[in-house]
């Protein structure tokens, strides 16, 4: 499996991060580099094996269905980049 | 009697609750040490003035005859964790400026046992990194040197390992998603102890890879770690993943004695083309257990070849998922946006300025394993190896194997600016330490000898789930017989 820039354009659009299209080649590059380190997985016999999902097999817990937190608006908003009338402000997302 | 601000922990408590010294002194030593080690790049924000508070409070709970162990004792605290209206930036550019309206359970934890926390310390930004390169801050540097050679303290916490070594704080906390917490302090002559995932709460830490991220103590002695071990752990309601388990007194667990444990040697972990002095001081470390008592086995982990590969996929994996919050909305960096602008502009554009390239590069991956038509062939096939690997330590374990020894790392500390041809090279510092994440087991790095260069090299020891209490008794006795006494020789 080889990543070309288109791959690597789209995988860029997916994570939302802009890549300038002169830095596309180099990006696609490293990608080939990390994911034909990872090929070698396809060399293990992993038929019937489960995928792992949790480390100890425990049960999560569980807890009533009821508000534990909340009324702090003000600490909510306090580390945002532009927050207004008690609100976060993004730029127009509905025409 | 030397600087106050090179006494271990368990000096220092002993010396706090015999009224010999007050933590006033104590603090205003190792903030005076801090101020002095601006080279190291170690400590990144100062709070020297919540310390001298805290100080003062912890003189007045031991005067009252409360003194738990870590009364009074300076710590420095990871980047990473979340600490009330002090910067916590994971050392990225993403979260310039934010401060926490919260404090995690862990500095929650230790505060509550009378910690004092004199700064916040560099790290890989998002913890990925190798050699604390990545940091927006700038590189951490390690107390040891080779000739005028400047080193990598190893990451990602590469601070906590060269403050705790340069004796600017008596602990640190660090995290260890793939070995960050035992690399560095392999590196940097210190010890430090993954605990077992679940121990505990990673409830405001700042997530990497959620299922292998873990914190732990990273201190100068074994005895130390498990002080501070002690008070970091047990049950947190607000981390679904915390283990609902008593705490044992990791201390009073130290014994000494390791008669008839039986110490598991795998053939997996002689790596070809690893240096001569480390082949040699794995075997030092074999008769040293021997030598107390302990029964050695060769024993077989056969997919261990496969942990990194497997790594590479579950965590970029997990960090893309994770770090997808930093949109430039909530908190941190926002960036300037030209006429015309909408939201995915300021998404792509805020994503693009804040992140490092190695944080980049693995959010990309993580997005690539987890799109669609390629989730089954990279990501489900990862944790099916990831389930394999886990399934050889039960094997072990289950034919009477009571812990593992390893080396920690595959090199001593390497030069900073060493430029690797590609990211995969970096990653192969992890060798040794990224199968116990994906397994979840705790693992500890202790000093145990000089290479021929003079610099420090460690060696792990890998226990079974919940059994920090027995991994660390082996690991003292280990650290008993190595007698790594060296410090770097100051010259910052």
């Amino acid at each position: 499996m080889s990543i070309d820039n288109d791959t690597a354009r789209r995988v860029a659009k997916l994570a939302r991060i802009k890549v300038e299209e002169a830095d596309l080649p180099a990006l696609a590059g490293e990608f080939n580099a990390i994911l034909g380190f990872v090929e070698q997985l396809n060399e293990v016999d992993v038929d019937g094996v489960e995928p792992m999902t949790s480390v100890t097999p425990m049960r999560l817990k569980r807890r009533e269905d009821v508000v534990t937190d909340g009324d702090q608006q003000p600490q909510v908003l306090a580390n945002a980049p532009d927050a207004r009338e008690g609100f976060f402000a993004v730029p127009k997302v509905v025409e | 009697m030397s600087e106050l601000n090179t006494l271990t922990i368990a000096e220092a408590r002993d010396k706090l609750r015999g009224g010999e010294i007050s933590s006033v002194e104590l603090t205003e030593a190792c903030l005076k040490a801090t101020d002095e080690a601006s080279a190291l790049n170690a400590v990144v924000h100062s709070t020297a003035e919540i310390a001298r508070a805290q100080a003062e409070a912890a003189d007045a709970r031991i005067k009252a005859g409360d003194a738990p162990s870590l009364c009074g004792i300076p710590l420095g605290i990871k980047d990473l964790f979340c600490t009330k209206g002090v910067e916590s930036q994971a050392a990225s550019g993403i979260l310039e400026g934010f401060k926490p309206e919260y404090e995690s359970t862990v500095t929650t934890q230790l505060f509550e046992a009378g910690a004092v926390m004199t700064g916040k310390l560099n790290m890989d930004e998002f913890a990925m990194g190798s050699s604390n390169e990545t940091s927006v801050y700038g590189d951490a540097v390690n107390p040891w040197r080779l000739g005028d050679t400047k080193l990598t303290p190893g990451g990602s916490s590469g601070g906590s390992a060269s403050a705790v070594a340069a004796d600017l704080c008596l602990g640190a906390t660090g995290t260890d998603t793939g070995g960050s917490i035992r690399q560095p302090a392999a590196f940097a002559g210190i010890t430090g102890i993954k605990p077992t995932y679940g121990r505990v709460s990673r409830w405001g830490i700042i997530a990497f890879a959620s299922s292998l991220d873990q914190a732990g103590p990273m201190t100068k002695s074994v005895r130390d770690a498990a002080i501070m071990l002690e008070a970091m752990c047990g049950h947190d309601p607000k981390d679904s993943t915390s283990a609902d388990l008593a705490v044992p007194d990791f201390e009073a667990m130290l014994t000494g004695d390791i008669k008839g444990k039986v110490i598991g040697i795998p053939k997996e972990y002689h790596m070809e083309g690893m240096p001569e002095d480390i082949e040699n001081l794995w075997a030092e470390g074999r008769a040293m257990l021997q030598d107390a008592g302990a029964e050695l086995r060769d024993i077989t982990l056969p997919h261990t070849k496969y942990a990194l590969p497997a790594y590479y996929v579950v965590a970029p994996a997990e960090a893309s998922s994770n770090l997808a919050r930093y949109d430039g909305v909530r908190y941190g960096h926002r960036a300037k946006l030209a006429q015309g602008d909408g939201i995915t502009e300021m998404y792509e554009k805020t994503r693009a300025e804040g992140f490092g390239d190695e944080v980049k590069r693995r959010v990309m991956v993580g997005t690539y394993v987890l799109s669609a038509g390629f989730y089954d062939a990279y990501y489900n096939r990862a944790r099916r190896v990831r389930a394999l690997i886990k399934k050889d330590f039960e094997d072990v374990f289950n034919a009477g194997v009571d812990a593992i020894l390893t080396p920690a790392t595959p090199s001593a500390a390497f030069p900073l600016g060493t430029k690797f041809d590609d990211p995969v090279q970096m990653y192969l510092n992890d060798v040794f330490t990224v199968t116990v994440n994906l397994a979840g087991l705790p693992g500890i790095a202790v000093p145990a000898g000089l290479d021929s260069d003079g610099l420090p090299l460690g060696l792990q020891l890998i226990g079974k789930p919940w059994e920090e209490g027995e991994l660390l008794n082996v690991a003292q006795a280990l650290e008993s017989r190595a007698g790594f006494v060296a410090k770097p020789e100051k010259w910052w």
